[in-house]
């Protein structure tokens, strides 16, 4: 196989392609163009990262509202509650951490994913949904920067960040 | 049958009355085939799709997009009766493209994010849930005869 890899550069990217996916299990593996795009993308909108937390978890309650099913402790669950705001700028700190530990998300998000599968019990179908809102967020404040090539690796690193929010669950 | 809020109607009606189809049908489009590679499965003669700045330059790409986003103007002009409206178009996709339903709603989120970064602060929570309970219908009609 080793033989075979070396007389063709396709079929070797094709195997550790394969190696890689199979490893991780989904499409997640972050390639370092892929890494690079994200930490600079980061780096353009930190300063705004409360904001887009806010908006994006807001947003999620609009408009996928069975998601407020996990905020029943919550005397007012409506998307401009203050409760609301702080809960969005809550996550998107997790998200600016995730971005620091971007070589090792699983390690990096080890507790944070014992509190999700232990705690919180978060169903990760939703972890879907609201990195949709943070993208659809991204987007609509910064629409000259988040292009094409930002957003797959953004949407990578996304899916990445759920897949190792979503180790420790069973 | 699905019902429909005046304020959804409003809002669907204003997005697309204001539409540049030609702008954001593209958009979506090679966004679609940038973030979701495997959606390129579809468009095997459409020439150069070897990287992002070939699928975003690709005038096949374009008009295409600008199609298909046009293919969304029967529903916003009977937003009753999309199921009908698209059940021609539903066989289409399924007997002669042949195209995995779970693809429209990856297109879907594109027109979502484009129409987001195009629409700014008037796109706000609202009017999003309204969009994408559009699409979301559309979507459904389309993958409705398939069998």
């Amino acid at each position: 196989l080793l033989f075979m890899s070396i007389k063709s550069p396709s079929l070797l990217k094709l195997i550790t392609a394969f190696s890689d996916s199979q490893s991780t299990g989904k499409m997640t593996t972050l390639t370092a163009k892929d890494k690079d795009r994200v930490k600079t993308f980061w780096a353009q909108v930190s300063g705004k990262s409360e904001d887009i937390g806010s908006e994006a978890l807001a947003r999620m309650l609009i408009v996928y509202p069975q998601t407020k099913t996990y905020f029943a402790h919550w005397k007012d669950t409506s998307p401009n509650s203050a409760n609301a705001k702080k809960h969005g700028i809550t996550v998107m700190g997790g998200v600016a951490d995730a971005v620091t530990k971007i070589d090792d998300l699983k390690a990096g998000l080890l507790s944070l994913s014992e509190l999700h599968a232990f705690t919180l019990r978060v169903d990760p179908a939703n972890f879907k949904i609201l990195s949709h809102c943070i993208l659809v967020v991204m987007a609509n404040m910064f629409p000259e920067d988040f292009t094409p090539q930002v957003h797959v690796a953004m949407d990578k690193f996304l899916s990445a960040l759920a897949l190792a929010l979503a180790e420790k669950y069973r | 049958m699905v019902e429909w809020t005046d304020f959804e109607r409003a809002t669907i009606a204003d997005i697309f009355s204001k539409m540049e189809y030609e702008v954001i049908g593209p958009a979506a489009l090679s966004r679609c085939l940038v973030v979701y590679p495997w959606t390129q499965r579809y468009f095997g003669n459409f020439g150069n799709l070897y990287n992002a700045a070939a699928i975003i330059g690709n005038p096949m790409v374009a008009k295409h997009g600008t199609t298909i986003l046009h293919g969304l103007d029967r529903a916003v002009k009977n937003m009753d009766n999309i199921k009908s409206e698209y059940a021609e178009l539903s066989v289409l996709h399924s007997e002669k493209l042949h195209v995995d339903p779970d693809n429209f709603k990856l297109l879907s989120d594109c027109l979502t994010i484009v129409v987001s970064a195009k629409l700014g602060k008037e796109f706000n929570g609202e009017v999003q849930a309204a969009f994408q309970k559009f699409l979301a219908v559309v979507v459904t009609s389309l993958g409705r005869q398939y069998h």
